[in-house]
């Protein structure tokens, strides 16, 4: 077990290393940096520019050296920690991420742990009830919370809680605490808030998973070695948990693997209509405005957890099905 | 049924209707069927796939699909307390029906490796029977059902209680499955088709714990079946179904000597048996008349064309097995899946090939079609049109090869393309090799239908609207479009019931005296390839153990591998049972138990000759003498 993970983590080097060798080239593809276009603007706004001081930057961050001692230089940085600089806050990439990575994770995990203890049960009882009015009427429900677009379902949430509850929801907390350090009372008010975005990003995910989890079971529930169990005589509902559902898990753990980088980049535009504090949103600015370290920082760590995310879900299929554990050890 | 003592009846059915609902309707499924089961006796209930046989069986415990509603009565009656319950009066998956399930009845299932969860060890799956209807700790259970696991043959039971049931093979598995359901020491076991999923040797030893389990809990047994040798075998009395409805019940004696009903007779005649006569037909219950007249003008023998059509040498295939999976050291293992096999096929004949599974039957027909590559070896077929090396073939002569040697499949189901009518799968050869034109395509076509004997109006139907029989005979069909001259049927039969078993028999025998075809036939049932073939190879782990002509291997068999096959055979013969204590006694069919001459021990193996085509795999060194002393 060990040797597979340390082979699987030595596996992950070279993987990360190309994906660190195309994000650093598509970075770089774009004509000219974003030294020039801030010369040309400062110019064109008639503003006299410092040349030395420009200079500088360009020479402390390597912009007057060949790409590919750049492409090493940046791939150093980040291994030591330092992800760059973005140009466009003017301030070292992790410091700008910062409060917004725990935000988004605290957001996302949320949304998580909602979809499973909605879709769980409503699943499992849409399965066992297939084709009763209690299944066509959540299906229903499901159908129509996957087909409502997020952003729209925000903008009517919005509207509602306001009228409602007097919430103002936009943000992830009240404006006071925006950029105040951490305190019981903004805890609070994130708290407060958070059930919103919660809803919106989750109701898609919650429908989708009900769908998968449905067929799913469906399928196991014709099996064979179902109908052994009844045969036991065990309880239905045991019979449905021991069974049937371990076996419809499987699917669910594979999931980890996008899950983890949907945490970070996942519901972008739920978040910029809520304006939610979380990382979606920079990373869509970051991109719109070729800020390079800081959109080339956040790809990185997509493909980090992506890499990451596949080797979680794949030890923990190996622990949840003796199947891919033993295989080939068969006797047959 | 007359003169049944119905106070004594542990299992008695009465009236029972099942119907499921359908999408517009009701589909009757079982009508009126009334059988009962004795205590500490088997009842066999006899029927083909779709007869209702397994509906009834799952009626019995309560366990059928929401969407069947069931009429009449199921009395069960405990012969521990002597008191009588209704089963149809019980809630469904309500706690009285549940106590009874897996504690007074127990069941065990066709398919042992889909009856057990592969996610769950096999300790756990047994000793959860317990711990549903016993009062009694972790370890307690341990014991009983290590002690259960050692009593249904398991050498290691506490080993077996941590192994997954992927783990074990399918004779294991169902071994399993009958601890599972034994453990309870229930009053009533229901065994639906317990050894049709299983290999004949395998399958023996199944019955032969079952009967010996059967008497030593002093049990009764519900078996159900399609297999008339497992029904002469095992049952004291016999219920004949059909359509849903009982045909003809009584003594096992009474309907083996003297059977009434024209459908139980019909069955019999249709199962293959090896008192057969040189020549004599199965009678089919439905036969299909065969009509090639316009397929081909007839029989076209090549002038001077060889006696020997194929010849295979040397065939030599091994797979690599990774031995451990993740989590292990990783070493590969070669397992010799075909280890050096030869033979000729003869102009006209059917060789038959017979073997269990896993002993590489498949993998030389699949070499034969150019469907797997060997590592070794060659096969040469001729049919006096130039010698074409079937291994090394490419392009144009592959092309011409293809039109000469075709492949009927096992499967009916998944070897027709579902999106495809049965005109398309019959004109897709002729496409794929351009001949004609789309007139004479479809003459061929309706010519084909002919042959097979089904009605041209089906030409624009697809596979599903056909029963296994009809798709079988569409597959045999596409086989021929081409006109080979070999034909290698796969199983062709062993996925049927019987009585289309003896239909589609009699059709491949009429074309291949039709149209001069030459069949390699492989097979695991020993009567079919006596029904079909001139001469026997036994295939034994990846070799050839022996190969006679039919009548000598049959009468006179000189391997040990052959003669436990021969003995593992259940009749449907009152007068030929399977002698248990023998085959226990002497049970060859693995390596181990095979006298010197056979293993070979240090020296190599050879084909010894014994004269009129009969050929032993054997120390190379031994005599004929020494070979039928064993």
């Amino acid at each position: 077990m060990l040797r597979y993970i340390l082979w699987r983590i030595a596996a992950m080097i070279p993987t990360l290393l190309v994906i660190s060798a195309l994000v650093f080239t598509i970075i770089e593809l774009p004509p000219g940096n974003f030294f020039e276009s801030q010369i040309a603007e400062l110019r064109a706004q008639g503003e006299t520019v410092n040349l030395q001081e420009i200079e500088e930057l360009r020479h402390q961050y390597g912009f007057d050296r060949p790409p590919v001692l750049r492409y090493f230089h940046w791939l150093g940085g980040m291994l030591q920690g330092d992800f760059g600089y973005s140009f466009e806050y003017q301030l070292p990439v992790s410091e700008v991420v910062g409060d917004r990575l725990w935000l988004t994770i605290l957001v996302s995990f949320v949304t998580i742990l909602f979809t499973w203890l909605i879709a769980f049960p409503i699943g499992m009882y849409s399965a066992t009830h297939q084709y009763s009015w209690s299944d066509y009427g959540l299906t229903f429900l499901g159908l129509i919370g996957i087909a409502i677009p997020n952003f729209m379902l925000a903008l009517i949430l919005m509207y509602f809680a306001n009228i409602w509850f007097g919430t103002s929801i936009g943000h992830l907390m009240d404006q006071q605490y925006l950029n105040e350090p951490m305190s019981w009372e903004k805890a609070r008010s994130i708290l407060s808030h958070l059930w919103i975005p919660v809803i919106i990003v989750g109701t898609a995910g919650t429908a989708g998973m009900i769908r998968r989890l449905r067929a799913n079971l469906l399928d196991e529930l014709q099996k064979q070695y179902v109908m052994t169990a009844r045969a036991k005589g065990l309880h239905p509902f045991r019979t449905l948990v021991k069974y049937p559902l371990r076996m419809a898990l499987n699917f669910f753990v594979s999931d980890i693997g996008s899950i983890l980088p949907s945490i970070i980049s996942g519901a972008e535009i739920t978040a910029i209509v809520l304006s939610l504090e979380t990382t979606g949103p920079m990373l869509i600015k970051a991109l719109q405005s070729q800020d390079m370290y800081l959109a080339g920082s956040f790809l990185m760590f997509l493909a980090f957890l992506t890499v990451i995310g596949v080797l979680i879900s794949d030890i923990a299929l190996a622990f949840l099905d003796p199947r891919i554990r033993l295989q080939g050890r068969s006797t047959k | 049924m007359t003169g049944m003592k119905s106070e004594t009846d542990l299992l008695r059915i009465e009236n029972l209707g099942i119907s499921f609902s359908m999408l517009g309707g009701r589909l009757e499924v079982v009508r009126g069927v009334n059988l009962r089961v004795l205590p500490g006796k088997v009842t066999a209930l006899v029927g083909e796939s779709g007869s209702g046989k397994s509906v009834i069986s799952q009626s019995v415990m309560g366990i059928l699909p929401n969407t069947a509603k069931v009429t009449g009565k199921i009395l069960f009656t405990d012969p521990v307390d002597g008191r009588s319950t209704d089963i149809l009066r019980l809630s469904r998956d309500g706690p009285e029906i549940r106590a009874l399930r897996g504690s007074r009845m127990a069941k065990i299932f066709q398919e042992p490796m889909t009856s057990l969860s592969p996610l769950h060890t096999v300790g756990n799956q047994i000793s959860e029977v317990l711990a549903i209807h016993t009062e009694s700790t972790k370890d307690e259970r341990r014991f009983k059902t290590e002690e259960m696991l050692g009593l249904v043959g398991f050498a290691k039971p506490s080993r077996t209680y941590d192994m997954y049931p992927f783990e074990l093979s399918g004779g294991m598995r169902q071994r399993a499955m009958i601890a599972m359901a034994l453990i309870c020491r229930p009053a009533l076991l229901i065994a639906d088709e317990p050894t049709t999923a299983l290999d004949v040797t395998i399958q023996a030893q199944i019955l032969e714990l079952l009967r010996d389990l059967q008497h030593k809990l002093n049990m009764a047994m519900l078996l159900i079946t399609h297999d008339l040798g497992v029904v002469a075998n095992m049952a004291d009395e016999v219920v004949v179904i059909y359509h849903g409805e009982i045909m003809e019940a009584g003594t096992v004696g009474a309907i083996y000597r003297k059977p009434q009903h024209a459908y139980l007779k019909g069955l019999m005649a249709a199962v293959p048996h090896f008192d057969m006569k040189p020549g004599e037909r199965l009678k089919a219950l439905r036969e299909v008349p065969v009509n090639s007249e316009t397929l081909w003008a007839k029989k076209k023998p090549v002038e001077n064309a060889p006696e020997i059509l194929l010849s295979v040498r040397d065939l030599v295939k091994t797979y690599g097995i990774r031995k451990s999976g993740l989590f292990g050291k990783q070493d590969k293992t070669l397992v010799k899946a075909v280890d050096g096999i030869s033979f000729d096929i003869k102009r006209g004949e059917c060789l038959g090939l017979v073997g269990e599974s896993g002993s590489g039957k498949t993998t030389v027909s699949k070499i034969l079609m150019r469907a797997v590559t060997p590592d070794g070896g060659s096969v040469i077929f001729d049919d006096g049109r130039g010698k074409i090396d079937v291994l090394k073939a490419e392009g144009a002569e592959l092309m011409q090869l293809r039109t000469r040697m075709q492949m009927v499949f096992q499967d009916p189901v998944s070897s027709l393309s579902p999106r495809m009518t049965v005109q398309n799968i019959l004109s897709e050869p002729l496409e794929i090799h351009g001949l004609g034109d789309s007139a004479y395509r479809l003459k061929k076509v309706r010519a084909l239908m002919q042959a097979i004997g089904l009605d041209q109006r089906f030409l624009n139907r697809y596979p599903h609207s056909f029963s296994g029989g009809q798709r079988q005979r569409i597959g045999i069909a596409r086989a021929l479009a081409l006109g080979p001259q070999l034909l290698i049927c796969d199983e062709p039969v062993s996925a049927l019931d019987v009585s289309v078993q003896a239909q589609i028999l009699n059709l491949l025998k009429d074309l291949q005296k039709e149209l001069g075809l030459t069949y390699l036939f492989i097979s695991h049932n020993l009567a079919v390839v006596d029904y079909m073939a001139d001469r026997i190879a036994v295939m034994y782990a990846g070799r050839i153990v022996e190969i006679a002509p039919r009548e000598i291997i049959l009468r006179d068999p000189v391997h040990p591998y052959t003669r436990s096959l021969l003995a593992a055979i259940p009749f449907p013969d009152l007068d030929r049972p399977l002698d248990f204590d023998t085959l226990k006694a002497n049970d060859t069919s693995n390596k181990q138990a095979w006298g010197s001459q056979f293993t070979g021990g240090t020296e190599t193996l050879a084909p010894a000759d014994l004269g009129g085509g009969h050929l032993v795999l054997a120390r190379r060194n031994a005599d004929a003498r020494e070979l039928r002393s064993w």
